[in-house]
């Protein structure tokens, strides 16, 4: 009964956005050609855990503007193929798409490795494209027709660490030195880019600086060289099998640190929270969502009611927490700029990215001449009274408690890795 | 600067992280090294067997160890039937080079794509009651994650070197890889051999198995991290010598931890290849070949 009252609300409140993106038009029967949206998706291998609820929302979304009357009045169609988690696959999957399927828009797979690749062929396309959550991708391409869901910001190898070390700054004593290392991989590369750039900044000395190759097994020579170090921060960058692999390694060998974390993607990942459970607490960690008061933006929680209620049923992920409220709302920032445009004039859908903010379940976007939020939102968290490896904690206000930035703190920092 | 403990722990867990290749090599370096049967589906039979037995540890909570010996045996079975398709297709043929590769590699594809079909794109693990747990000797700390799987795979194979040298059927898989004609004329058929030798290094993929999801989470695609390992490993040995892929394996990889801990994590996979490389320079037929006919 609740899912169903959640699921009108949320048809209410969607309805009611539309009405005022769009000029104040009456939802319609969508009628004529459907519009094909057309993007790869990590479906398999190592990104899937992300990529797969991200689907999912973006489905939700067909869903509710076919209800709502369709995107210029057409029904909506969304075609994506998997793309393995490999950026080889991505060029072929987009040429695909637009010369063979002739899909009329694209939007991005999941991550920096899936959107570098397709931004070549986008571009020779002259499509306009969004992307879901890239890391700066468009600094090395500058291509005016995109726009990135990710919080990272305008510069993200200089921003992207600044709230680790603004929440250090709270630690007593205040720390003195640092430990770096991650994996040798775009995202991880500027995670830790940003690292030493904000340990300059804040007078941190860094005294173990090293990245890994992908496919390392064993990360005890990386924890075994940081502990002898013996820093008072450690800051991870990496993606989920090592993420998993270096606290594994860290609980292992006893690591002890003031403060532990960093550019971790995996904790995010609802696999790995069932996973590691309360090995998780104090881990303080980037995030872009966490379910906190001070994030519930219109529609947030009628989203991830939603969400949830039809994961349940497929039986996929539940907790939709990271990538699906970024994927919903990527192809709500579409759908506003085709309504905006008026056409499905590539030129002009990218040229409404850059104009004015979208209002999305993920709060308000304003997006810069590159397509990157104007201004950062790096969320940091810190996962406190985690016990044992239920997931249905994690829904909960308290579990990953939000330190950074200061307008969606919600709690106080607790001190040390592992949690005593 | 670098202390004597830390280089003493690096060469610790590399010898650990060895004994895993060790297991993953051991079963490719039978096919490979003594059938000339290039197996290169191996890394992904390991991988199947990890998924099995994660099923299996988590219907029945046996330690995933323990279920990887229980598998061995329907892994042979399977590994013999396979060699028989492989013989009746390609090697009777005489087309096992380019078309019996290509049988392989496109086994690796199905296996890959059948664990995603069944079990998704997720990592599958398994608890054990010793993970998160270290043994120390005074300052070389062993984690039991990497102790146990090592542990497995010296027992697996030290029951295949005893097998292999004591047995009837041992010798005669050891002859084969010398000269399987000779083998008629003590009534022996080289095909029903190299059938059980094959079934063998099929069922030694699933110890591995066993060993690799205690080690660390796998998913579908795991086993390409290993594949270009075991290759190494097999090749650095030499053909044919399955003490030399156990050594070559210890090698490895103590050269891959003790260069992330000396020259860093992203040096490792440069120096352990680049030794393979100076190894084919200079001894072609790796360090303990030439017994391969």
């Amino acid at each position: 009964m609740t899912g169903i009252l959640a699921r009108h609300s949320f048809g209410a409140l969607a309805s009611a956005l539309m009405l005022l993106t769009s000029g104040g038009t009456l939802a319609q029967t969508p009628s004529g050609e459907p519009i094909r949206i057309g993007g790869s998706m990590s479906l398999s291998g190592g990104l899937a855990g992300s990529g797969r609820p991200s689907q999912l929302a973006q489905q939700i979304w067909v869903e509710d503007i076919n209800a709502r009357g369709g995107l210029l009045g057409r029904p909506v169609e969304l075609i994506q193929y998997d793309d393995q988690s490999a950026g080889a696959n991505v060029p072929g999957i987009y040429t695909k798409l637009i010369d063979v399927d002739k899909v009329d828009l694209v939007i991005s797979g999941y991550g920096t490795a899936i959107i570098a690749p397709a931004m070549p062929v986008v571009m020779q396309r002259g499509m306009a494209f969004i992307a879901l959550l890239g890391s700066g991708t468009n600094e090395m391409f500058r291509y005016p027709l995109a726009a990135n869901i990710s919080p990272v910001g305008p510069t993200m190898s200089e921003d992207f660490s600044k709230g680790f070390f603004t929440v250090a700054q709270g630690l007593d004593p205040v720390p003195k030195t640092v430990a770096i290392a991650g994996l040798d991989s775009d995202f991880s590369n500027r995670a830790m880019e940003s690292a030493r750039e904000q340990a300059r900044l804040f007078n941190i000395e860094v005294v173990y600086d090293r990245s890994y190759p992908p496919g390392t097994v064993d990360f005890s020579p990386i924890v075994r060289s940081i502990q002898s170090a013996k820093p008072d921060l450690v800051f991870f960058a990496s993606y989920p099998p090592d993420s998993v692999a270096l606290l594994k390694a860290v609980q292992e060998l006893g690591l002890e640190a003031q403060m532990l974390g960093g550019g971790m993607i995996g904790p995010q990942v609802t696999a790995i929270k069932a996973q590691l459970g309360a090995q998780l607490n104090n881990l303080v960690t980037w995030d872009v969502y966490a379910p906190e008061p001070t994030m519930d933006f219109p529609g947030t929680t009628e989203f991830l009611e939603r969400y949830r209620e039809v994961a349940a049923k497929q039986g996929a992920e539940t907790l939709g927490l990271y990538a699906p409220p970024l994927a919903y709302a990527q192809v709500q920032v579409l759908e506003q700029a085709v309504t905006r445009a008026g056409s499905l004039e590539q030129a002009a859908i990218g040229a409404e990215l850059h104009k004015g903010s979208f209002q999305t379940v993920i709060g308000e976007l304003t997006f810069d001449e590159l397509g990157e939020w104007a201004e950062e939102r790096n969320l940091w968290v810190q996962y406190q009274g985690i016990e044992g490896n239920e997931l249905e904690q994690f829904k909960l206000p308290g579990r990953q408690v939000i330190l950074y930035p200061e307008i969606y703190k919600s709690g106080e920092l607790r001190t040390g890795f592992p949690a005593k | 600067m670098l202390d004597s403990f830390l280089i003493a722990n690096a060469v610790t867990s590399g010898l650990l992280l060895g004994c895993l290749y060790a297991i993953a090599s051991m079963g490719l370096a039978v096919s490979f090294g003594m059938l000339d049967v290039v197996n290169i589906a191996h890394p992904a039979m390991m991988v199947l067997a990890s998924f099995l037995i994660a099923v299996i540890c988590a219907a029945s909570g046996l330690d995933p160890l323990l279920a990887a010996v229980l598998l061995a045996p329907p892994f042979g079975l399977l590994g013999a039937g396979l060699y028989r398709v492989y013989y009746i297709f390609f090697e009777r043929r005489g087309q096992e080079a380019m078309q019996g590769l290509a049988f392989f590699f496109g086994l690796m594809i199905v296996i890959e794509v059948a664990l995603i079909l069944v079990w998704g794109g997720d990592q599958r693990w398994v608890e054990t009651a010793y993970g998160g747990h270290s043994l120390n000797l005074g300052p070389i700390g062993l984690p039991l994650r990497m102790l146990f799987p090592a542990l497995m795979a010296l027992a697996a194979i030290a029951v295949l070197f005893v097998w292999l040298r004591r047995s009837f059927t041992g010798r005669a898989v050891a002859a084969v890889a010398q000269d399987r004609e000779a083998l008629r004329f003590m009534a022996i058929n080289p095909i029903r051999i190299k059938t059980i030798a094959f079934g063998l290094s099929i069922a030694l993929a699933a110890i591995a198995g066993g060993c690799l999801i205690v080690v660390q989470p796998v998913d579908a695609h795991s086993g390409h991290i290993y594949l270009g390992r075991v290759l190494a490993v097999v090749i650095l040995a030499g053909l044919g010598s399955l003490p030399g892929t156990l050594i070559a394996a210890l090698i490895f990889g103590v050269i891959e931890n003790l260069t992330a801990t000396i020259f860093g994590p992203a040096w490792s996979p440069a120096v352990a290849f680049g030794l393979l490389l100076v190894m084919l320079a200079f001894r072609p037929q790796g360090m303990f070949g030439g017994a391969h006919g």
